[in-house]
């Protein structure tokens, strides 16, 4: 069971922007303008440490979550999907007019029982 | 009343030394109106190469800009606020359509702010004083401000020409060189102000640089010959830009957002009068600027004796907003910024629905027809949960409000300072006790109380937790673009004894 997905297209403009960057990461982002999105940076770009979350890996690439932010999340699956827009913060796909969003749904009962979730 | 779409050129430019140049590779991005999603122009795609151009513009002009008298920069900030005034509505109508805001907002807030926000550094920058102080009889402590250099700042699009005029004003009033990057949604009134004020500043000392984040706002924060960062905006590229920060050891400032909450306690349901008709408005002043805005009060908190009696007037206003044509004077909603923003509200329709959130009012897109039917327009929306919903934590930016009651000010104060954020907050009550005691346990950086959404000049705004640090809009950010210079002096004529 994995708590993210990515689409088809989405995964198409990953594996098209890891050969202009090698190797990349997601973080999801916070506050306002751009936040709420997921952000595609170089992999050595952005310092992760123990307080984000690694939700798992999709088209080859990590997908973080700070911890704090995780816990408002974690009851919820993630798809990662694309769609046409001008973004405004460091996004790699920004420049292609296009950027990432995410789709969300419940986590079944089964899902939660897996990620040991409890429903509050 | 309806105004027409303003004309502009095929193409626009940098702004740097103190003239219009073509970014170094030729390349180019095409600006849309959210509105009809109709061309504006083409704005430069910059790259590395021409934020280092701003750069070495702002670096040569430093010094002499930093020595000019305080009287001699606040003339030009005013010169400047004449400008904008005396052209508010060409800047009003040029604001709405690349932004998608009504023209009712930028003609008679967005603008006039920035008229003020320039007058009000020139005029703080003429009051200031230093310090002096004696240590004792023999030893003076003089303490002198000086300007860091080059500021970079990076500005968000929900407001754009007010964004910059949040900005500039203070770091130039202070004798500091800026090099600027709009966001690359909306160049358009950034670039109309350098076309009226090119001439006023010395060249170097302004720099307004376009192009994508990625591209032209990365090479600018992490620039070694910069002093200073300020940025709006979210916490990813906040983090990232406080890694570069780290680098130069330079300082920064952030303004990344929130989720605010909106408290209505059960007396201002005491009398029905012109309080509690302002109590209504200031729950739906969550659509204000299409609830693009840091401080949306996006999370309306109502006690539970009145809930279902204030609600109702509540989601009456809401519905009785009219949303159409932004170049329409009658107009209180417009377009979303952006088709991504746009995409990413209906997603939280999605979520909120699934978590179990009730839709009051609104909760889908909002088809308009003719020209408008290719805009990003969303209907206000209230919905109806708890706080640990993710509509109840996430900025939509959207005008979306999610509705929750409370018992008493122990859980209105709990639900209120539930959240990563701490930007903005409102409480509405007829209670003189709780009118302090509220507001100073909410953890976030501006209050408004019995008020919503004001933002004049003279009232520090800033955030608490994850909302960012620094305070702008008040004389206190003069001294985020400046160093401390103490002269220790001694008057005594007597050597230590010690060599």
């Amino acid at each position: 069971m994995e708590r993210i997905a990515i689409t088809k297209a989405a995964s198409d403009i990953v594996n098209q922007l890891k050969k202009n960057h090698g190797e990349l990461i997601f973080h999801q982002s916070g506050g306002c303008c751009d936040g709420s999105s997921p952000m595609l940076l170089e992999k050595d770009e952005f310092y992760i440490d123990e307080s984000d979350i690694l939700l798992g890996k999709i088209a080859g690439v990590n997908f973080y979550m700070n911890q704090d932010q995780f816990d408002y999340w974690k009851h919820t699956h993630l798809t990662i999907d694309i769609t046409k827009g001008r973004g405004a913060s460091f996004s790699l796909e920004i420049p292609l007019e296009l950027r990432f969003i995410v789709h969300s749904r419940l986590l079944t009962p089964e899902e939660l029982a897996h990620f040991d979730i409890s429903k509050e | 009343m309806s105004y027409a779409k303003p004309t502009f050129k095929e193409k626009y430019d940098n702004f740097i030394n103190g003239k219009f140049v073509a970014p170094l590779g030729g390349d180019y991005f095409t600006n849309t109106s959210p509105i009809d999603n109709s061309l504006i122009a083409k704005y430069p795609r910059s790259q590395k190469e021409d934020i280092e151009l701003a750069v070495n513009a702002a670096n040569e002009a430093k010094d002499a800009w930093g020595k000019t008298s305080v009287t001699e920069r606040a003339t030009l900030l005013n010169k400047v606020a004449d400008i904008i005034e005396a052209n508010l509505e060409e800047f009003a109508l040029v604001e709405t359509c690349d932004n998608g805001k009504p023209i009712r907002e930028t003609l008679n807030a967005d603008i006039p702010l920035c008229v003020d926000h320039w007058r009000y550094f020139a005029s703080c920058i003429r009051a200031e004083e230093g310090g002096a102080s004696e240590l004792d009889q023999h030893t003076l402590s003089l303490t002198i401000k000086e300007p860091l250099g080059v500021v970079g700042q990076i500005i968000p699009w929900n407001f754009p020409l007010l964004m910059l005029s949040w900005k500039l004003p203070p770091a130039l009033a202070t004798g500091n060189c800026v090099v600027l990057k709009p966001a690359e949604q909306t160049p358009s009134s950034a670039t109309l102000l350098m076309e009226k004020i090119a001439d006023i500043f010395p060249p170097g000392v302004l720099n307004i640089v376009h192009g994508f984040g990625p591209e032209a706002g990365k090479p600018l924060a992490s620039h070694a010959r910069i002093d200073k960062v300020a940025f709006t905006g979210e916490t990813t590229t906040g983090q990232l830009i406080m890694q570069y920060a780290s680098k130069n050891l330079n300082p920064v400032t952030m303004e990344l957002g929130g989720k605010s909450p909106n408290i209505f306690f059960n007396s201002v349901m005491d009398e029905d009068d012109a309080f509690l008709d302002k109590a209504i408005e200031g729950a739906v002043l969550f659509a204000f600027n299409q609830g693009e805005v840091c401080t949306s009060p996006s999370r309306i908190l109502v006690q539970e004796d009145i809930y279902d009696q204030f609600m109702a007037r509540v989601i009456a206003r809401t519905n009785a907003i009219i949303q159409d044509n932004p170049y329409d004077i009658n107009t209180m909603v417009g377009a979303q910024a952006s088709n991504d923003q746009y995409e990413k509200i209906k997603s939280y329709f999605k979520i909120g629905k699934d978590e179990g959130a009730k839709v009051l009012a609104g909760g889908e897109a909002n088809a308009l027809n003719g020209n408008l039917a290719n805009g990003f327009y969303i209907k206000p929306t209230l919905l109806e949960g708890h706080n640990k919903m993710r509509v109840f934590q996430e900025e939509i930016f959207g005008p979306v409000a999610c509705v929750t009651k409370f018992k008493d000010e122990a859980e209105a104060l709990e639900i209120a300072n539930d959240t990563l954020y701490g930007l903005g907050a409102g409480v509405w009550t007829r209670d003189a006790h709780q009118l302090y005691q509220i507001p100073r346990a909410i953890k976030a950086g501006r209050v408004w109380v019995n008020c919503y959404h004001a933002y004049p000049a003279h009232a520090p705004f800033g955030g608490y937790k994850k909302s960012g640090f620094g305070r702008e809009n008040h004389r206190m950010m003069m001294s985020h673009y400046r160093q401390t210079k103490n002269m220790l002096i001694s008057y005594d004529k007597n050597k230590l004894g010690f060599f």
